[in-house]
């Protein structure tokens, strides 16, 4: 059974059997930006800090940064969005997913708010 | 209490007519210029766009200021104001143009339509109130200016938007590109316009404040039309490559360096030209011989990046050489589209660069209109 976490920046990771993390942005987060026309990804290998920007998302409104509050190595990207920006709309939980990371420090994502708590948090913006 | 009052104070954000039709149609409300506008509606800017260049969309333009003028020699009076032959047009017909200052500067674009007992001026929301006061500070005793603060304005552009015009009226289907005439529209009197800023055939219909609602839902009844956000709006005018002011136009911007070296009368620049007296006319004119400093441009990026107003362009040195005024994704285009200013120089082998994120892109200057226009092809 996998966990998945939520941001407060409205990314979601998703904990695999593997021992990666998948990350993405929210049902909310895509919502609010629109239209997504652009992705930049980071190459696979790429190491990162805690709430370092990791990818970009552009939509036909605003630009915004991809990142985690876990420091790690990125393993995998989903080089589908580079032809599929749309992706990030259709699926934000699916197809739309940006990267995969190996966390330094799994317990990290335990700081991060579950399901429901991001359901009542969005409820508050 | 205080912050009452001062959230209160500071939330002088206008509404037009149709403020609540478009909370009910789940618009997304920004401000803009001054008022609450649909930036999209849940179809989203892309579907709006996209149905706007194959079936007809339909635009709430009331924010825009409605000016009408009356007097014996108002025609004489533009004409020292603007660059454009307002004394050549007939009644009925319609001409855009700009008002400019005297450094030949653009204070506002507008279109001037005649009537047949008046001139009826369309300018920009952001600009209204500052054009009305300039307009009043310069009138002449024999002219009388009014601001239409009554009348809303709807537009509908796409090439279905004749056939829905046509059902309310069928002699608009005939209306010259640019033409106006008085109509009524299931019982409502409208001035009905062939113009629009997207580069598909439309109509600009202006309408009492009380009666727009109405008209807006009459339109909506159509199965070909929908309602479009300023968020379209722009991507639509970006790709037929019209100018936005406070992008492309400003105070300190000539219209030939804004590409706009058309709007300039013929007679202006005849091989024996009759006196300019609009301000600015010895720069401008000078311009349109000698060529300006810096000149509009579209540009499209080598990939898909988008690119956003106010980054600077580089020449292939590596030397700041202008900027972005305005990008969008451009859906008809089918990729991301934008204008700027580059310094006029023969460009047959340069390349531009722009830096995001501390990376360079290329970019490579396009011809504008980015989309084709498809105008109504009859002419008055």
């Amino acid at each position: 059974m996998s966990t998945i976490k939520f941001t407060d920046d409205h990314e979601w990771l998703r904990l695999e059997n593997d021992g990666s993390v998948t990350v993405g942005i929210t049902d909310y987060a895509q919502e609010q930006l629109g239209d997504v026309v652009y992705v930049e990804l980071p190459e696979a290998g790429t190491s990162f800090e805690a709430g370092k920007e990791m990818a970009v998302v552009e939509s036909v409104k605003a630009a915004g940064d991809v990142k985690v509050p876990v420091a790690g190595e990125v393993v995998e990207v989903n080089v589908r969005l580079t032809e599929e920006p749309e992706l990030v709309n259709t699926d934000p939980l699916g197809d739309g997913w940006f990267l995969k990371i190996i966390p330094e420090n799994l317990d990290d994502l335990e700081e991060l708010m579950d399901e429901s708590q991001y359901h009542e948090y969005i409820g508050g913006l | 209490m205080d912050e009452l009052v001062a959230a209160h104070g500071s939330s002088e954000v206008r509404r037009t007519p149709l403020y609540s039709l478009h909370l009910q149609l789940g618009a997304r409300m920004v401000p803009f210029a001054g008022y609450e506008m649909p930036v999209q509606y849940p179809a989203g800017i892309r579907a709006e766009h996209e149905h706007t260049r194959t079936q007809a969309g339909l635009f709430d333009i009331s924010h825009m200021g409605q000016i009408r003028l009356e007097g014996e020699n108002a025609a004489e009076w533009l004409e020292s104001l603007v660059p454009g032959d307002i004394k050549g047009l007939v009644p009925g017909q319609q001409r855009y143009s700009v008002l400019t200052n005297a450094e030949g500067g653009v204070i506002d674009d507008l279109m001037i339509t005649r009537m047949p007992d008046h001139y009826f001026l369309v300018v920009n929301a952001s600009r209204k109130q500052h054009d009305f006061d300039y307009l009043q500070s310069q009138l002449p005793a024999d002219c009388a200016l009014t601001h239409l603060t009554n009348k809303g304005l709807l537009a509908i552009q796409g090439p279905t938007a004749s056939t829905v015009m046509a059902r309310l009226d069928s002699r608009l289907a005939e209306l010259p590109f640019l033409g106006a005439t008085t109509s009524t529209l299931a019982g409502i009197e409208c001035l009905v316009h062939r113009c629009g800023y997207t580069g598909e055939d439309g109509y600009e219909i202006s309408t009492d404040n009380t009666e727009v609602e109405t008209l807006a839902r009459l339109l909506l009844d159509n199965p070909e039309v929908k309602p479009i956000g300023l968020g379209a709006r722009d991507s639509l005018r970006l790709e037929a490559g019209l100018s936005l002011y406070g992008h492309e136009l400003d105070e300190s911007t000539t219209p030939i360096e804004a590409g706009l070296t058309w709007v300039i009368a013929k007679k202006y620049r005849s091989d024996n030209p009759e006196f300019a007296r609009f301000p600015g006319a010895n720069i401008i004119l000078s311009q349109v011989i000698h060529g300006p400093k810096k000149i509009l441009k579209g540009f499209r990026p080598e990939g898909k990046i988008p690119l956003r107003d106010g980054i600077s362009i580089y020449d292939g040195e590596g030397k700041i050489t202008g900027i972005i005024t305005s990008g969008a994704y451009g859906q008809t285009f089918a990729g991301p589209v934008a204008m700027g200013f580059v310094r006029n120089i023969p460009d047959t082998h340069l390349s531009y660069t722009v830096e995001i994120r501390n990376q360079r892109h290329r970019i490579i200057s396009t011809d504008l209109p980015f989309v084709k226009h498809r105008y109504y092809r009859k002419f008055r």
